[in-house]
């Protein structure tokens, strides 16, 4: 889980909200259209976190299964939350939902991978240490394992992780993460000299500077 | 359809379409004092509503993937944030491409047509560019010159608002230009790389208002500009062309009214429009003393080839055979680099106007014995943008694993992947045009299109040199070449016809009536209230993106048309 409280969260994007509106970037008003919509958001998320999404599509251990995933595709670190803060599985239960061929892909690949963790340590996969997990993950997270006995896992496990990564970044957590900064509307476009200088001094370009 | 509801009224002028050359026509014809009814195949548009600028992903549930999970299957035909006008397959308005033939069709279907989500890229043909065949002995000259067309040029680009800066390039003629915008960071080094191999790389010529003109906002830089613009930044026909006239009293607007045929009078010429209203599915007929068509070019072609009779067996405007023959689109190639002075770039907002801030215009004009005649531009991408679904599939698939390494790679890869997009001259070919398929019927009973396509060697050797020049700026930026920008989009190094969206030359003017459907007023030489304001009429697809040429050149027929009927020549 986030080491951020919903409600530290919230008072953070309150505070940030607040600066964005009287900081100014290279001179220019930033003006705070879509911070107030962060809060909104930040508002919904927070449903989210404590816990009141009912899945529409997984029983409970598939969606089980699929928060650990997402926690362990996207994890937590000191500087932000994990993917199941991100609200992957909720984005994955609720497409899947709506469309059987990606719903079969997510129940045939948690069956396959339970039965391959009972095959190798007699439990399910989230009933399995963190360290029996990681180990099955290392076999089916590379192309370099290809196999017959464990494509079917390696096919699901790039669907998962294409899946948990696109929930992570396009939340709110994973745009900051990133460092997303657009979004906004400005009256002047202007890009800051030192990141002008800091490509340059990097590149083929630097003794011509 | 047992009914045809005739309206008792006849209209001065009926426009078909509404994008880039139907927008021009309305605004000037009705600048001019004229009536004008303009017929729109799709629905009006709302921009307010139908919008989805500034949306973010995580403000939907599906983040973009679409409702069912479309976008992970390849079926979404068009991005979910994106302007909502067109698809490349319409329910139950098909088209039909020949064996052997690989064609995909854009089609728009609302007010405003593509000119709500283009790329805005307005680029000024050259004086060469009108003299083709002069220059290489390839297609054929047009019947208009750079001079003629240039003060068209300056009206439309006066009223659209496009950036830009005087630099004295043949390939790039000067315009009447916005102030332009600076160049992100990855552009600078583009620019230096592109300098260094001799390319020259200018400020972009877009269709953006870095200053605020006739009455619609300054941009306000969020880089959305494909999403529509709710603040009519962005040139759209729908927004800075079409609302205004509504409201002079003088237009009147038709929506869900697909054009069935135009119907000829015993002088042969047009006496009424018939289409098909889609609500009521019932056939209707309007009178008008001429008619401009700006269907697109294929579907402009598709109308003139179903509207026959006993004068016109081969349609109207037909009697040389030309409509439908000599149909282009522009070549194209994409390809991207990873770029190692990029990593880590400081955070910044880097979204500026919706596309490139710098682009490189054709550098090989003067060039003796090249591998193949004309010439393509390049526009650049790279920067921060909105993640989005799909944005780090790339990474994913690179840098496998999971975990805290891979979250940190992507955001260390963030930022530092750059493309580049060519965009070439096809020069129109006998095996490339559309025709009616006698086999088929849309929904509403109008015989479809069928596609013939084929590249020439002179296409296909473009796009290798393309290639070669990308791997070339990315290699002399530090940088690595990752891949083709837009693969599924591209069938062995060359994009797929009809992909790049540029079509032209399905009603081709010229001098001589036995080579040619239209005059050089875009005035058909069969019927003199008959006029074609898209890229149809184009006799070449210079290597400029048409939308600015669409609408100069309609800007100029809308003008002749309204003078010969104020001397009572039309």
């Amino acid at each position: 889980m986030s080491k951020n409280t919903p409600d530290v969260s919230r008072r953070d994007l309150l505070r940030g909200l607040g600066v964005s509106m009287t900081l100014t970037t290279a001179g220019v008003q930033v003006v705070s259209a879509q911070d107030a919509g962060h809060v909104h958001h930040a508002v919904r998320a927070e449903k989210t976190e404590r816990g009141d999404y009912k899945p529409k599509c997984f029983t409970a251990h598939e969606y089980e299964t699929l928060r650990r995933l997402a926690e362990l595709i996207m994890p937590a670190d000191e500087q932000s939350g994990s993917a199941l803060d991100a609200g992957a599985p909720e984005f994955i239960d609720f497409l899947a939902s709506r469309n059987d061929e990606l719903a079969a892909i997510y129940t045939g690949g948690i069956a396959w991978l339970d039965a391959q963790m009972r095959r190798r340590y007699a439990k399910a996969f989230v009933d399995a240490e963190p360290g029996q997990q990681t180990a099955m993950l290392d076999l089916i997270a590379y192309r370099r394992n290809e196999s017959p006995e464990l494509n079917p896992g390696i096919q699901f496990f790039t669907w998962a992780r294409n899946m948990v990564v696109d929930a992570y970044f396009t939340s709110k957590m994973g745009m900051d993460y990133v460092g997303f900064m657009g979004n906004g509307a400005v009256s002047h476009f202007s890009v800051p000299r030192e990141a002008v200088e800091y490509a340059l001094k990097r590149s083929p370009f630097a003794s011509e500077a | 359809m047992v009914q045809i509801i005739r309206t008792p009224q006849v209209h001065d002028v009926v426009v078909i379409g509404s994008g880039a050359g139907g927008g021009t026509a309305v605004k000037v014809l009705t600048d001019l004092g004229l009536q004008v009814t303009l017929l729109e195949a799709g629905p009006m548009l709302n921009p307010q509503k139908d919008f989805k600028e500034h949306v973010l992903p995580y403000e939907v549930d599906h983040r973009g993937a679409g409702e069912h999970a479309e976008l992970y299957f390849h079926r979404q035909q068009w991005g979910y944030f994106n302007a909502p006008n067109g698809y490349w397959n319409i329910p139950g308005e098909p088209y039909t491409v020949a064996p052997g033939s690989q064609f995909e069709w854009f089609r728009s279907r609302i007010l405003g047509g593509r000119t709500n989500h283009y790329g805005r890229i307005s680029l000024r043909f050259s004086d060469y560019d009108f003299k083709p065949y002069s220059t290489d002995g390839l297609g054929d000259d047009w019947p208009v010159t750079y001079d003629e067309i240039a003060p068209y040029y300056d009206k439309a680009e006066g009223f659209m608002g496009v950036t830009g800066t005087k630099e004295g390039i043949r390939s790039a003629p000067d315009g009447n230009f916005l102030p332009p915008i600076p160049p992100r960071v990855h552009e600078i080094l583009i620019q230096k790389a592109s300098h260094k191999l001799g390319i020259p790389c200018i400020p972009s010529r877009m269709a953006m208002l870095t200053k605020s003109i006739h009455g619609r906002a300054a941009c306000h830089y969020c880089g959305q500009c494909g999403r529509g613009c709710r603040t009519a930044s962005a040139f759209s026909s729908s927004q800075a062309m079409i609302f205004p006239a509504m409201k002079t009293g003088k237009l009147t607007v038709i929506t869900g009214a697909m054009a069935r045929e135009l119907l000829t009078d015993e002088r042969g010429r047009i006496k009424a429009v018939s289409y098909v209203d889609k609500a009521s599915r019932s056939e209707k007929q309007i009178r008008c003393r001429a008619v401009v068509v700006a269907a697109s070019a294929c579907e402009s072609a598709r109308l003139l080839l179903n509207s026959k009779s006993p004068r016109f067996p081969n349609g109207v405007a037909n009697t040389s055979g030309v409509v439908g023959r000599y149909l282009t689109d522009t070549v194209g190639n994409g390809l991207s680099g990873r770029i190692p002075a990029l990593a880590g770039l400081p955070r910044h907002n880097s979204d500026g106007i919706g596309g490139m801030h710098l682009y490189m215009p054709w550098w090989l004009y003067d060039k003796k014995n090249k591998e193949f005649p004309r010439g393509y531009h390049i526009e650049i991408g790279g920067g921060f943008g909105m993640p989005q679904i799909g944005t780090f599939h790339g990474e994913c698939r690179m840098h496998e694993g999971y975990g805290r390494a891979l979250k940190e790679k992507i955001r260390e890869d963030y930022g530092t992947l750059v493309g580049f997009a060519g965009r070439g001259e096809m020069i129109p070919n006998e095996h490339s045009y559309c025709e009616i398929d006698p086999g088929k019927v849309d929904q509403w009973g109008i015989p479809v299109l069928r596609f013939h396509w084929r590249w020439s060697d002179h296409e296909i050797k473009m796009a290798r040199h393309m290639n070669e020049t990308f791997a070339a700026l990315i290699e002399t930026m530090g940088g690595k070449v990752i891949g083709l920008k837009n693969p599924e989009r591209e069938s062995e190094g060359i994009s797929i016809g009809g992909t790049i969206i540029h079509e032209a030359g399905t009603v081709r003017m010229g001098n001589d009536p036995k080579t040619s459907a239209l005059n050089r007023f875009c005035q058909a030489h069969d019927v003199p209230n008959l006029f074609v304001a898209d890229a149809a009429p184009f006799v070449s697809n210079p290597d400029k993106n048409v939308t600015l040429s669409i609408v100069a050149f309609a800007w100029r027929t809308s003008e002749y048309l309204a003078e010969e009927m104020r001397k009572g020549n039309v």
